[in-house]
């Protein structure tokens, strides 16, 4: 069985066919053609396909894809391009937060909905905040740097 | 500031990496990511037996679904089977394994690919999969690699042994050596089968090309394995091209063979595109693991802390194909002393194959087993002596000029002590616990681990560098880049020597149609090794630049330097000359501005099996890491509060990279030391997802302090040492010595889980 569903995707409105159940994951990755969005489990346990869904942050391979209908969907693509990088982008890359990359996608989408909720984080609530999203190279060090050094850019 | 006068402007800097915006952005296509207009998807059938004989298979059901293009078993293949020196290129004795593509005649573990199917979508792969009618004989099968010497014991392949092979070291006479001991402390160490675990699992994509090329791209650390796809397929080598994008993590998973051929075998067969990615689960099931070991140590010392005698006793577990497993124990022998100078050695190790996943490389290769073992057992040592276990490493520490047990004499910097030193220093006095059931300990563990491939494989690595006419730099190398740096690395040598910035380079890799050969990313090996042939061929480029430069300015060669997109005169700076205009001086006069370069590792003979003498590897790098741990003696839980590792780097190509290496290294070592452990049960592993199988979370470790040394006394650019596996091995050990000297028990088995501490507490 399909379905037509309507999402705002990154800022623009897209029409999609979708199973009914099929995941949201499969949905972006398959049918809208968003790569940048990672499957490391498709089980809900490493965050790598972690997206923002009307602002929360969601490992969309346990949202079934019918469930988005009408909602909004924004990626690491929607928080900035080469031309204007968001601080979290910017300070991913030079605070050395990026080994193979394959986590950062998810990553980034976290710390974003953490500091959207607590503009100011300690340390330790920046490793809480981001404790469903594995990364298997960095030993998660440089990215609470990094998002560290997003929130103080974005709070001076 | 110039690379004239080793004053670098690039290298030794902290410097966001050169592929750090392409994947912040989502811009990067992994292996996984790349689709084609009509590309069929393939799936694999797996045994859900351990050991079973395969009677029959059909097919015809799961051929007869609408969508289904083919499916395939041991008998489409080719050549199914082919003998191959796993990983290796140039020829050498001795290290053979069997590899099979599919199942045939007995299947050797769960997981074991039986057959494949190419449809139109996965889900119509899943109903083919479904309708496949395979027919078992289950067999006993044997699963304990002790199990399987004993005469009698069922036999996992076709041969008439389990045995895979074993080595010996002898040095001195090791019954003297006992005999001058005044301590003798035995203890036997066992570690579990562990995975890499990486994000990306194994996928990749594979098509015709118009050319009559079959091209695959792949998550890999190996491209040049194309010549055994070649050989499966029965193809020229010439014919078939491997391409490695970006990968999403490797740490020696993806150094064997995982997708490429299924992939090109559906090529081979439909002439259609196909893609393939494993589930979670697959990947766990189903690509080879870091050995099991059970390592029995007896070491004697002299009551001033001397060691005068290590005998060493190493059972390996293969699994169930051969694969790395002889590689991967010769380094296990070499290096079962640790970076400890003793009197008498004996060391014995075997690898033997069971039913169980088949083992293979793993970040430290061999390497961090051991650690596990000398390290913990030079804590128990101290303890036998009421020593201060600093103290006996240092009274112990092998120093440059010493020679290994294996005669090897260590040439090149030996800075372990140093390391040792400064952890200790920075872990400083231990926490003061405020609470009856929290005991605080520290621990420390050091450790050596080879960079670069063992010598007798006489290794060699290609880099091609061209500076274009607007003065921007290309690069073409075979690397594959698994996320350590593999190409920004090679960025920075060339920008620094050729005097222009990090971003005017550009790099392309990873493909064996169209980048020079560069070997394997493994055995930390593509710094030392294609960082040397970049060097190179940078070098001649910038000879040819400043000749002709001084030529055209009539000025003495070395007055001249480049720096800063300039060609610039030391004593002169109003006759600096912009980089671009002499580089279309340089071409117009037919001035080579490119270069291919071949860098060859010191090769040597093979080691003398019969004595266990001889040189297997170039150069060590050694660090030392330190831990503080804090244990619940309610629950067994040991948090880390503190930890610390220091490395002789050799020369950092760029700190915020090695930095980012030495912290990652840490806690992929930390989550083998505390929760990290494949579960069986007769060979079916039982935690095949990331809910049960546990790595390291962001909450579960703490911020790491990093020391680095720069001795300079490296054999890679500009005098560095590999970072990649030595950065991992000591965790463990340390980690575990620290609940040790926390509980006053000794734990001598990995993981170190809450429930092994609550019974050590117990004992
Ligand atoms: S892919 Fe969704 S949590 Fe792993
Ligand atoms: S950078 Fe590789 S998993 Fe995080």
């Amino acid at each position: 069985m399909t379905m037509n569903i309507e999402i705002k995707f990154n800022g623009q409105t897209k029409s999609l066919t979708v199973k009914t159940t099929q995941s949201l994951l499969s949905a972006l990755r398959e049918d809208a053609k968003a790569k940048e969005v990672k499957d490391g489990c498709s089980e809900g346990d490493c965050g790598a396909c972690t997206i923002l869904m009307d602002g929360k942050a969601v490992n969309s391979c346990l949202v079934l894809a019918p469930a988005a209908d009408g909602c909004e969907i924004v990626t690491v693509k929607g928080l900035g391009d080469a031309s204007n990088p968001s601080t979290l982008q910017r300070g991913f890359v030079t605070s050395g937060a990026i080994q193979c990359g394959f986590c950062t996608a998810g990553m980034v989408v976290s710390a974003k909905a953490l500091l959207d909720t607590n503009p100011n984080p300690s340390r330790a609530e920046i490793r809480e905040g981001l404790a469903g999203n594995l990364c298997r190279c960095t030993g998660y060090q440089k990215i609470i740097d990094a998002v560290e050094c997003a929130a103080q850019k974005n709070n001076s | 500031m110039s690379f004239k006068d080793k004053n670098f402007r690039i290298v030794g800097k902290p410097m966001p990496r050169h592929d750090a915006w392409e994947k912040v952005l989502g811009n990067v296509s992994y292996a996984g990511d790349h689709e084609i207009p009509g590309m069929l998807h393939v799936k694999v059938l797996r045994s859900e037996y351990a050991a079973a004989r395969l009677i029959a298979i059909d097919t015809s059901a799961a051929l007869a679904v609408k969508g289904v293009e083919t499916v395939l078993t041991a008998e489409d293949v080719p050549n199914n089977e082919t003998v191959t020196k796993f990983g290796q290129t140039h020829t050498v004795g001795g290290f053979e394994g069997l590899y099979r593509v599919l199942a045939e005649k007995k299947v050797r573990f769960f997981g074991e690919a039986v057959a494949i199917v190419a449809a139109k979508s996965p889900e119509i792969c899943d109903e083919a999969l479904k309708l496949i009618r395979v027919e078992y004989e289950p067999l006993e099968g044997v699963f304990d690699p002790a199990e399987a010497l004993k005469p009698g014991a069922y036999l996992v392949g076709e041969d008439d042994s389990n045995l895979i092979c074993q080595y010996k070291v002898r040095k001195g006479d090791i019954g003297a050596g006992f005999a001058k001991a005044d301590v003798i402390v035995e203890n036997t160490y066992r570690v579990p089968q562990v995975d890499h675990a990486y994000l990306e699992t194994e996928c990749g994509s594979a098509w015709l090309a118009e050319d009559g090329v079959l091209t695959i791209r792949a998550s890999t650390q190996v491209i040049e394995h194309f010549r055994g796809i070649a050989e499966v397929l029965g193809l020229p080598q010439n014919k078939v091209r491997v391409i490695a994008p970006m990968v999403g993590g490797g740490f020696g998973g993806k150094e064997d063979i995982t997708v490429e051929t299924f992939l090109a075998l559906v090529v081979f067969k439909t002439s259609k595109p196909c893609t393939m990615t494993w589930t979670r689960e697959e990947s766990l099931l189903s690509h080879g693991k870091r050995h099991a070991y059970t390592m029995k140590y007896k070491t004697g010392a002299s009551s001033d802390g001397k060691l005068v005698a290590l005998e060493v006793d190493i059972l390996s577990d293969a699994g169930a194909y051969v694969y790395l497993s002889p590689w991967i124990l010769l380094y296990s022998t070499v290096k079962a002393t640790g970076p400890y100078n003793i009197e008498t050695v004996k060391v014995d190790a075997r690898t033997v194959l069971t039913n169980n996943i088949f083992a293979s490389a793993n970040r430290g290769f061999g390497g961090v087993q051991v650690c596990f073992a000398y390290e913990r057992q030079m804590d128990e040592v101290a303890k036998a002596l009421g020593m201060d276990p600093l103290e006996l490493r240092r009274k112990n520490f092998l120093h440059q000029g010493d020679a290994l047990a294996t005669g090897r004499v260590l040439e090149h910097a030996v800075e372990t002590e140093q390391t040792a030193i400064n952890v200790r220093k920075m872990l400083g006095e231990k926490t003061v616990s405020d609470k009856a059931n929290i005991l605080i300990g520290q621990g420390i563990a050091s450790s050596m681990m080879s960079y670069g491939r063992m010598t007798f494989l006489h290794d060699t690595s290609r880099s091609y560098v061209s500076i274009e006419l607007d003065g921007s730099v290309t690069i073409r190398c075979g690397v594959q880049d698994i996320g350590c740096g593999q190409k920004s690395s090679l960025a920075s040598i060339a920008a620094e020597v050729l005097g222009v910035e990090l971003t005017d380079v550009t790099v392309y890799f990873g493909d064996t149609a169209l980048t020079p050969l560069a070997g394997t990313t493994t055995a930390t090996r593509q710094l030392y090794m294609s960082g040397n042939a970049t060097l190179k061929a940078a070098q001649y480029i910038r000879d040819n630049l400043l000749n002709k430069g001084a030529e055209v300015l009539k000025v003495a060669v070395e007055d001249l330097d480049l720096a800063d997109n300039k060609l610039v005169v030391d004593s002169d700076p109003s006759l600096a000359m912009p980089l671009a205009e002499l580089v279309k001086i340089c071409a117009s006069d037919g001035v080579e501005l490119f270069n291919l370069a071949q860098f060859n590792a010191p090769a040597r003979e093979f080691m003398d099996f019969t004595t266990g003498q001889g040189q297997v590897f170039a150069d060590f790098t050694f660090g030392s890491h330190g831990i503080e741990v804090a244990v619940d003696t309610d629950t067994g839980k040991a948090e880390v509060l503190k930890y610390v590792s220091s490395y002789d780097v050799g020369q950092a190509l760029n700190t915020l990279s090695a930095e980012g290496q030495i912290e990652g290294g840490a806690i992929y070592g930390l989550g083998y030391g505390m929760t990290e452990e494949i579960l069986y049960e007769k060979g079916r592993a039982l935690n095949a997802n990331l809910a049960t199988y546990l790595i390291p979370t962001a909450m579960d470790v703490p911020d790491i302090e990093v020391d680095m040394i720069e001795s300079h006394g490296g054999i890679g650019p500009f005098g560095a040492k590999g970072l990649g596996e030595p950065s991992s091995v000591p965790s463990a050990p340390a980690f575990v010595n620290a609940v040790c000297n926390a509980i006053g028990k000794s734990l001598s088995e990995l993981p170190a889980t809450p429930e092994r501490i609550l019974r050590a507490l117990k004992n």
